[in-house]
């Protein structure tokens, strides 16, 4: 069983209006949204150990806003999300952290940042070596530690 | 039924692994006990596309989030600063970052020269010769002729300076203050079948290229040719004692769930400063009711972390972000005490290049930084691949009713009671927090950040488990003496960082690894007469 089930239809359809309200699509930068099919299929799969937690984030939504999250009016979905990081509880971590690992994983929205779509093994990345003579100050200044007593014993 | 060992080492990270290499020269019998399993490089986050979210689940630092089966459950409500280990061949050098600095002369020697805490019973010369013979095991990039500290060799060149070196070391030669290439447990060339470092930037999730030092791939292997038995998915309960109140051996769980009893001569303890405490708790009987070797009432106390502040700064311009090792430079410009400073001791700053969106996005989400809604976007985009920053690593002073004690009713998948974190930050440290993140902000600032944001105290930066057997002459004052055996038992010894005095201020690996081989040395040169 995927952690998928955990989930009913209501906190599934309230859980892609809140990725979409925290993360919205830009033409601007060429990104989708997080409520974007496949990235939220993503979020949902990957739940893990997390997705007893996103449905009591879910339902506190639901206390904060009346009723079903996703039935209720932008505004109100607007309040509530406010109310809710309000209370800086780690609740809204949760929900955030679900959403942000799927998403800046997506291959559109990797590219939009300038980032080859690919895991960092086993390609690597290139780093300037730098100029080690931006060392020469530190040296002229001389030595910083201090000498400590010889040890006698406690 | 085991075969008895001349000697068991329980626990196989940074020290077990360095004591159990440097003891396999005797020819006795060595075995040891791990309660994790070895990891495989290809295991490893960067390997995937989900490379930052695995650091966010099964490779956490904190073993209550990770909730891997080689893990055991930590009751830390009582502390502000949440734990963070790994269980597993190689311990928490799999999950280090590989800064990898020695503690000072002076780190030694703080009640003569600060009046505060107590003196170690060895001194920096002592561990000179170990901590240059673990740099050449571990493999340490770095720069010769740092002024911070007496001379050193270098075994690697050091870990490239990048844009972010670059730019943070320019603002501190703007402000005459100290700066240096980091010794880095990285090979940055091809090093004793290591391959060099590729820059994945993603050491604190496990190195897949092998470039880190991690001791399955650096004393274990080496350990294990010289025929020590390493035996992993083994937890330890207890230790036990004989009518002569000597340890002979351990009760542990096997793979299988299976009580199994491995007879010892000797018994080395290697599990951390919370690993260690627990064990010899567990270990009670009715010859030591409060614990075995606890006769001070000391094993569990004094637990030192380092407080950590994280001051990072956004740039205008492009710098290295998620790519090379998040390690780069460091500065002990207020390592020494200054008392104008308003507290005892000092800090190293580790300076420390971007992160990944993922990454990026959490922390400045988690500091009303980045948004929700339209604007998150561009938000982002001014902190992604355009951020520097620094760790400060406070030195944290001993204070006994820093706890580590057993919970009367959290257990491990085995039944064992699991240990119970009870910390307050003092006020020494507070001040120091203080300091470092005025002083972080002004280096950034200097280095051309038009914003500035920290954390401080780090809420999950407990990394570094210190003090909670400390070494003495004192019997009553200390748990090991100066060479690390037990003052109650003879033929027990103890080489992680329950032995520390003090804290010092700076990444602890070097220091413990250096007192494992230490440690190793006292034994094999006192065969004759160990248990004297």
């Amino acid at each position: 069983m995927t952690e998928d089930h955990r989930l009913t239809a209501d906190e599934r359809r309230s859980l892609r209006c809140l990725a979409g309200i925290m993360i919205p699509a830009s033409q601007e930068y060429r990104v989708p949204g997080a409520d974007d099919d496949a990235i939220f299929a993503d979020i949902v799969s990957s739940l893990g150990t997390d997705a007893r937690l996103v449905v009591a984030a879910l339902q506190r939504l639901a206390a904060l806003s009346g009723g079903i999250f996703a039935e209720q009016s932008g505004a109100q979905q607007l309040l509530a999300c406010e109310a809710f990081r309000n209370e800086r509880s780690p609740l809204v971590t949760v929900l955030e952290r679900v959403t942000v690992q799927c998403y800046y994983r997506d291959d559109r929205v990797m590219q939009s940042l300038n980032m080859e779509p690919r895991p960092p093994y086993p390609r690597g990345f290139e780093v300037e070596s730098g100029d080690w003579s931006l060392l020469d100050p530190v040296r002229a200044r001389g030595r910083i530690y201090r000498d400590a007593p010889e040890n006698r014993g406690d | 039924m085991t075969i008895p060992v001349d000697v068991l080492i329980i626990g196989a990270g940074a020290s077990g692994a360095a004591i159990g290499w440097s003891l396999a020269d005797t020819r006795m019998r060595i075995a040891c006990l791990e309660q994790g399993d070895w990891i495989k490089p290809s295991d490893y986050p960067s390997t995937g596309r989900d490379w930052e979210a695995r650091q966010l689940g099964d490779f956490n630092i904190n073993p209550n989030r990770r909730g891997n089966a080689a893990d055991y459950p930590i009751n830390e409500a009582g502390s502000p600063i949440k734990i963070a280990n790994f269980n597993g061949v190689g311990g928490g050098t799999i999950l280090y970052a590989g800064h990898f600095p020695r503690m000072h002369p002076s780190d030694f020697r703080v009640r003569a020269l600060d009046g505060v805490a107590d003196d170690w019973p060895i001194d920096y010369a002592t561990l000179e010769p170990y901590y240059a013979q673990n740099d050449r095991m571990m493999g340490i990039a770095g720069l010769a002729g740092d002024p911070a500290y007496p001379p050193k060799a270098a075994v690697m060149p050091p870990l490239p300076l990048g844009k972010t070196g670059a730019t943070l070391g320019r603002a501190m030669n703007t402000l005459g203050w100290h700066w240096w290439p980091s010794d880095s447990a990285m090979a940055t060339e091809e090093y004793e079948g290591r391959a060099r470092c590729i820059n994945l930037g993603h050491c604190t999730g496990g190195c897949a290229q092998g470039a880190k030092a991690s001791t399955d791939i650096t004393y274990w292997p080496q350990a294990i040719r010289a025929r020590v038995e390493l035996r992993t998915r083994c937890r330890v309960r207890e230790i036990t004692t004989n009518s002569e109140g000597m340890a002979s051996g351990a009760i542990y769980y096997d793979a299988d769930g299976a009580e199994q009893f491995q007879a010892a001569e000797i018994v080395i303890l290697a599990c951390n400063g919370i690993g260690t405490p627990r064990i010899l708790l567990n270990s009670a009987s009715p010859h030591h009711p409060d614990g075995l070797a606890n006769s001070s009432g000391l094993v569990g106390k004094n637990l030192m972390f380092h407080p950590y502040a994280a001051i990072r700064g956004a740039f205008d311009e492009p710098l290295d972000g998620y790519r090379g090792p998040h390690i780069c430079t460091w500065s002990q410009q207020f390592y020494e005490t200054d008392l104008s400073r308003g507290f005892l001791r000092g800090y190293t700053y580790q300076f420390s290049r971007g992160h990944g969106p993922v990454t990026t996005a959490l922390w400045g989400m988690g500091l009303g930084r980045i948004p929700w809604g339209a604007d998150h976007h561009r938000a982002l985009r001014r902190g992604f691949d355009r951020s520097a920053g620094m760790l400060a690593i406070c030195e944290d002073l001993p204070e006994e009713h820093n706890t580590v004690t057993l919970d009367p009713t959290l257990r491990d998948a085995n039944g064992i009671p699991a240990p119970k974190i009870d910390y307050t930050l003092s006020e020494n440290s507070r001040r120091m927090l203080d300091h470092a993140v005025a002083r972080g902000s002004e280096i950034l600032r200097a280095a051309g950040a038009r914003e500035v944001a920290f954390e401080s105290p780090m809420q999950g930066a407990g990394w570094h488990l210190m003090g909670t057997a400390r070494m003495g002459r004192d019997r009553s004052r200390s748990v090991v003496n100066e060479w690390g055996r037990c003052h109650d038992v003879k033929n027990l010894f103890i080489v992680d960082g329950s032995v520390f005095v003090t804290s010092g201020g700076v990444n602890p690996t070097a220091t413990i690894q250096a007192l494992a081989l230490y440690v190793a040395d006292n034994i094999k040169q006192r065969l004759a007469n160990l248990f004297d």
